[in-house]
């Protein structure tokens, strides 16, 4: 048998964080803690590349799978991953690292818990997206939750508590129709076994209802209008890195979960939903836009606008076109790196001046102006603009949206006016402007460590604006599969 | 070759961008201005290749976007149509850069400014040499961005970025319209590139789709969502406010961007897709009536605006205007005339206003001006060819182009061009009257200005007068000797396959009444501003008084900007205020999370109270209990 490269991959962080425990958590010695973790997350970063070079496009199949038996004749640890999912762990693996770098400036005290939270995080996170197994899936998928819960309750702002259980009370509600599903998905036919499960298919009758419990849990985890108002309570709260990685991968789970298990595993289900998505997503683009428009505090705004992005992400989905799902796919990602940077070019003023609040902000460019450069970039991206992977991301999912259906199509299309209307409100009243407060005047430019964290994202964001191909032809195939056999399965029933 | 064109502006706005800091910035300007002059030349050599050879060339740099079907490379595109887009937009960029060295001399951040210019060439040139939609696409936004960037370059005025950013989300809307255009082209042909999607028009010209519920032709509306994207770049009605607010930005970007080279990117987007068009007779009439109702409008408001900038703004939304009814009557080729003569005469006024605006120390309002010509002997001559170019007195550029545009819908012969046609003269004659109107207002007269003594206001320096004078050249000589060339009906045409004419063009000449009917009104009009705004300036000011509310309607721009302002601003803050305060809060939360604690916290608070410590209640409790339970038993 071939050298476990998923499991060491989900494995390294946990034994990361062992080994944190045996550090001490004293003054002074806060530095040793963040140079394992440190150490551990960059190790895991390269595994994951040394995984993407390795990784054959050209087939569909899933690849580097390892399966053990857990509970005999129940359920088996498996894992494998697809073009579709490897970039997903390669977006882990890559934040990852970026957060740990910015947690010095941010989190005080505690520095050694806050990191073993975070690298169990990651390690849940690989796992949610190599698992090929039901029940694997749903416990990395929950598991998720915990250090996530942990890291806005000890970690977080004046309301923490509120959004701690804001968060969880959401999040496990849709959860548990989810687990029933998968218990019932075994009564049915027998396996948890995604793979197995693709062959046979699951019988029609069955799966409106299943559809819809998994739904329930997607769409509290993406989030989807009506199931969102968590998300911004949770971000205003969450400390800088639990917001990155909030938004940048937790978020994430649920669009992969959508292809993966809604697509793959309900195919008339998603059919028969697929106007309620629609209807959902583009109330999510528009709604959640104006909304972002009126927001006085950052951090808020720019959790509104992943709500809005990652409406664009089920829309496209649901197109069932080349163009839409790929599109969702590279919007993710995309959303994935600019998110993160969004919510680290706030923390960088957060520390400084320990305000989120727009108002007390602007004319920063005058005296920062390399953040002001760099904030410029993401808020671009943000937009939308061509050369930037969000343009990238968005219009293909619209090109695909509009084969599908006109309508929600050029609706869908109004957010991106809108989104260009909050995003550059809030730049201009950040960064251009008057400098009026006093004690902005004394603020201090990016340091080395921040410089280094969002020049690190600056460069994919441009990068795969103006060459996604890589992207593209990772999941090209896998895509491509995935449509055939929806189709098929269609046809079939 | 062809490539270090598009690439010699990115290098220097690199250059100049990120190590205007070490390198300092006169080193700056030079590095910018020279290569960008460079492109010039290189491009003004493509032009001839391509009239004397014929030359053109499809340049693949490297691919873009691929997914599935939908295959988008970086390209360049050499044909008339993109050389000559080349030639206008390399050689005002190189001026302008030249001109700004100058005219910035006291601002701060040059290496700033001179790398937003060079970029908004490149970005300009990936627009124009384009071999698919979506790389003009990239432009278009391209473009837009840095026109935001320039536009409020002076980040510190409040003005400078509200207009900054109404100017890139008014763009937005028109490039809402034309991104679902590209979208509805990749559906319908499964391509994106030109010359695939051109050759495959033919074939969907009965087709009908249900859009949004109505039954339309398709190829009626692919046209109209490319138009909404053209409304929008090219500051057509409805979707003009965020020209003349543009005036915010340096006067050099004024130029550059909001006359000579951006705002025409509409324009060329409806001549580069002359072939799909062509098939579209509806949508080309509307076009024309967008177009000539653009030119008038903002003639009328040109009229009594008092900001030197702005009355310029105005006439580049005019003129546009009449590039569009051009198109709109089929007569592409004239449109481009027109945007190539433009673009000297109007770029040369920009620049004058801004030699004038730099005499006075920033001041811009034509009342506070007068009587300086003697002062300003260069500035003044150049801004006099200018404006006899743009009013079209005979046989300088404008006159050439305008004069073809009128003739040209009326013989297309039909209602809409004779109206057009109508207008045009109409439109015409105001142009030339708000024209001398600034020259006299400007350099007549007395000296009005409390803030600065006449012995302070002073001639530009030589590097802003050159570019003037260059470009007065082109003002006066652009016409006549491309005339042939442009639309002429030659044996060789020269627009070759990029402009496509379902029916050739009529050769036929107007009536000699009507040739001559423009140019008499133009030349009439010459005196009569001299009389009323040298001679009896009371006469004005009595006759705005007599029509106020007509006044005032020209005066704010005919309530455009206050209604938008309630239309769209304020109603949605209200509703994004609504959605947040009450959806999410009252309604969301209210019954969702929150509602759902607190309801199980008030049952906890009532099943606590059973619990209450006294045996007697227990006792009663299960007394209850147990006589119910005796009940149901008995009862069943």
């Amino acid at each position: 048998m071939n050298f476990p490269i998923l499991s060491s991959l989900i494995l390294l962080p946990i034994v990361g964080a062992l080994f944190l425990f045996f550090t001490k958590d004293k003054n002074g010695n806060i530095l040793t803690a963040k140079y394992v973790a440190l150490f551990t997350t960059i190790v895991n970063f390269l595994i994951s590349i040394y995984l993407w070079i390795s990784f054959d496009q050209s087939t569909s199949s899933f690849q580097f799978i390892e399966d053990r038996t857990w509970i005999e004749g129940l359920i088996n640890y498996k894992v494998g991953i697809d073009g579709i999912s490897i970039l997903f762990i390669i977006l882990t693996t890559f934040i990852t690292p970026l957060c740990i770098i910015s947690v010095n400036n941010s989190v005080k005290n505690r520095l050694r818990d806050f990191l073993i939270a975070i690298l169990i995080m990651e390690s849940f996170m690989i796992g949610v997206f190599c698992a090929l197994d039901l029940v694997v899936f749903y416990l990395f998928f929950e598991a998720g939750l915990i250090p996530m819960f942990l890291i806005i309750g000890i970690w977080g702002g004046a309301r923490r508590v509120y959004s701690a259980f804001k968060f969880f009370l959401y999040t496990l509600l849709g959860s548990v129709l989810m687990l029933v599903a998968i218990i019932s998905i075994y009564w049915i036919t027998g396996t948890t076994d995604v793979v197995k499960l693709y062959e046979i298919g699951i019988d029609v009758k069955y799966q409106n209802l299943l559809w819809l419990a998994f739904f329930s849990s997607f769409a509290v985890k993406t989030p989807m209008w009506p199931v969102h108002t968590w998300l911004p309570d949770a971000h205003v709260e969450a400390p800088t890195a639990g917001s990155v990685l909030l938004a940048a991968i937790l978020l994430k789970m649920a669009g992969y979960g959508f292809i993966r298990f809604s697509l793959g595993l309900f195919p008339v289900a998603s059919e028969t939903f697929t106007p309620l998505i629609y209807v959902l997503s583009v109330i999510a683009i528009i709604f959640t836009s104006l909304i972002a428009l009126m927001q006085e505090d950052m951090k808020k705004l720019i959790a509104y606008s992943s709500v809005a992005h990652m409406g664009f992400v089920t829309l496209g989905i649901f197109t069932l076109q080349q163009q839409g799902i790929e599109g969702s796919i590279i919007q993710m990602i995309s959303h994935g790196l600019v998110s993160a940077a969004l919510f680290l070019t706030v923390g960088v003023v957060y520390d400084r001046m320990h305000s989120r609040l727009i108002s007390t902000y602007g004319g920063l460019v005058s005296v920062i102006p390399k953040y002001s450069i760099l904030f410029m970039i993401f808020a671009l991206a943000s937009l939308g603009l061509p050369g930037t992977s969000g343009f990238i991301g968005e219009f293909l999912i619209l090109m695909g949206a509009f084969k599908d259906n006109f309508l929600v199509a050029v609706v869908a299309s109004l957010g991106v006016i809108l989104g260009a209307a909050y995003m550059l409100w809030l730049y201009k009243r950040v960064v251009f402007g008057k400098l009026i407060n006093e004690d902005l005047k004394k603020i201090v430019d990016l340091n080395r460590s921040e410089y280094f964290i969002l020049s690190c994202l600056a460069a994919p964001i441009l990068f795969y604006g103006f060459y996604p191909d890589p992207l593209i032809n990772t999941i090209e195939v896998s895509v491509t599969d995935l449509i055939d056999m929806h189709k098929t399965n269609l046809a079939s029933k | 070759m062809e490539l270090s064109i598009i690439f010699l502006p990115l290098i220097a706005s690199i250059i100049s961008g990120f190590f205007g800091r070490y390198i300092g910035d006169r080193n700056s300007e030079i590095v910018t201005s020279a290569l960008v002059s460079i492109s010039a030349l290189l491009s003004v050599h493509v032009l001839y290749q391509v009239i004397v050879n014929q030359y053109e060339e499809n340049i693949v740099i490297a691919t873009w976007i691929n997914s599935g079907s939908l295959n988008v490379n970086w390209s360049m595109l050499i044909d008339p149509l993109s050389a000559v887009m080349l030639v206008v937009v390399t050689s005002v960029s190189s001026l302008v850069h030249i001109y700004s060295i100058g005219y910035m001399s006291h601002d701060p951040h040059k290496p700033r400014f001179m790398a937003y210019l060079s970029l908004f060439t490149f970005a300009m040139l990936m627009l124009v040499t384009s071999d698919n939609f979506i790389q003009l696409f990239f432009g278009w936004e391209g473009v837009g961005l840095c026109s935001y960037f320039l536009i409020g370059f002076w980040f510190k005025k409040e003005s400078a970025n509200a207009a900054a950013i109404k100017a890139f989300v008014v763009n937005r809307v028109g490039d809402f319209g034309f991104a679902l255009g590209i979208f509805l082209i990749f559906y319908l042909f499964g391509t994106v590139n030109y010359s695939e999607v051109f050759q495959q028009i033919p074939t969907i010209v009965d087709k009908n789709l249900s859009f949004l519920g109505f039954e339309v032709k398709a190829i009626d509306l692919i046209c109209i969502l490319l138009f909404i994207g053209a409304m929008g770049k090219s500051a057509q009605i409805l979707l003009h406010t965020w020209l003349p607010d543009a005036m915010e930005g340096p006067t050099p970007v004024s130029a550059l961007i909001h006359a000579a080279t951006m705002v025409t990117a509409g324009v060329f987007l409806v001549v580069r897709c002359s072939p799909i068009y062509e098939y579209s007779p509806l949508i080309l009439n509307f076009i024309t009536i967008v177009g000539m109702t653009t030119a008038f409008f903002a003639a009328t408001v040109a009229l009594v605006q008092t900001d030197i900038k702005k009355i310029i703004a105005y006439s580049t939304c005019s003129q546009l205007g009449y590039m569009f009814f051009a198109a709109g009557v089929g007569a592409y080729n004239v449109a481009m005339f027109h945007l190539f003569t433009h673009a000297f005469f109007k770029a040369l006024l920009f620049l004058g206003s801004g030699s004038v605006i730099h005499a006075f120390k920033d001041e811009q309002n034509i009342n506070n001006m007068g009587g300086v010509w003697k002062k300003l002997p260069y500035t003044y001559a150049l801004m006099i060819i200018g404006t006899l170019a743009l009013t079209g007195f005979p046989f300088l550029s404008g006159f050439y182009s305008k004069d073809a545009i009128i003739e040209f819908a009326y013989l297309k012969g039909n209602t809409t061009g004779y109206y057009a046609a109508g207008v045009g003269i109409i439109t015409a004659f105001l142009t030339s009257i708000y024209s001398w109107r600034l020259i006299f207002k400007t350099f007549h007269g007395e000296y009005n200005n409390k803030n600065i003594k006449i012995e302070e206001t002073h001639e530009s320096p030589l590097v802003m007068l050159l570019p003037l004078f260059i470009l007065s050249i082109g003002a006066v000589f652009a016409g006549f000797l491309f005339k042939g060339l442009f639309i002429g009906h030659g044996d060789n045409f020269f627009w070759a396959d990029s402009i496509k004419f379902l029916n050739p063009l009529s050769t036929e000449h107007p009536p000699l009444w009507f040739l001559l009917l423009t140019p008499c009104l133009v030349l009439l009009s010459i005196p009569i501003a001299y009389y009323l705004f040298v001679r009896n300036k009371d006469l004005p000011n009595d006759i705005a008084l007599m029509n106020k509310p007509l006044y005032n309607f020209l005066l704010n721009k005919w309530y455009f900007d206050e209604l938008y302002e309630v239309l769209f601003i304020k109603s949605s803050k209200k509703i994004g205020l609504f959605l947040w305060k009450f959806c999410d809060g009252t309604i969301i939360d209210g019954f969702g999370p929150d509602g759902i604690s607190s309801f199980i916290k008030k049952c906890s608070i009532k099943a606590t109270k059973f619990q209450s410590g006294f045996i007697y209640q227990y006792a009663f409790i299960m007394l209850l209990g147990f006589s119910a339970f005796l009940t149901f038993l008995i009862v069943k």
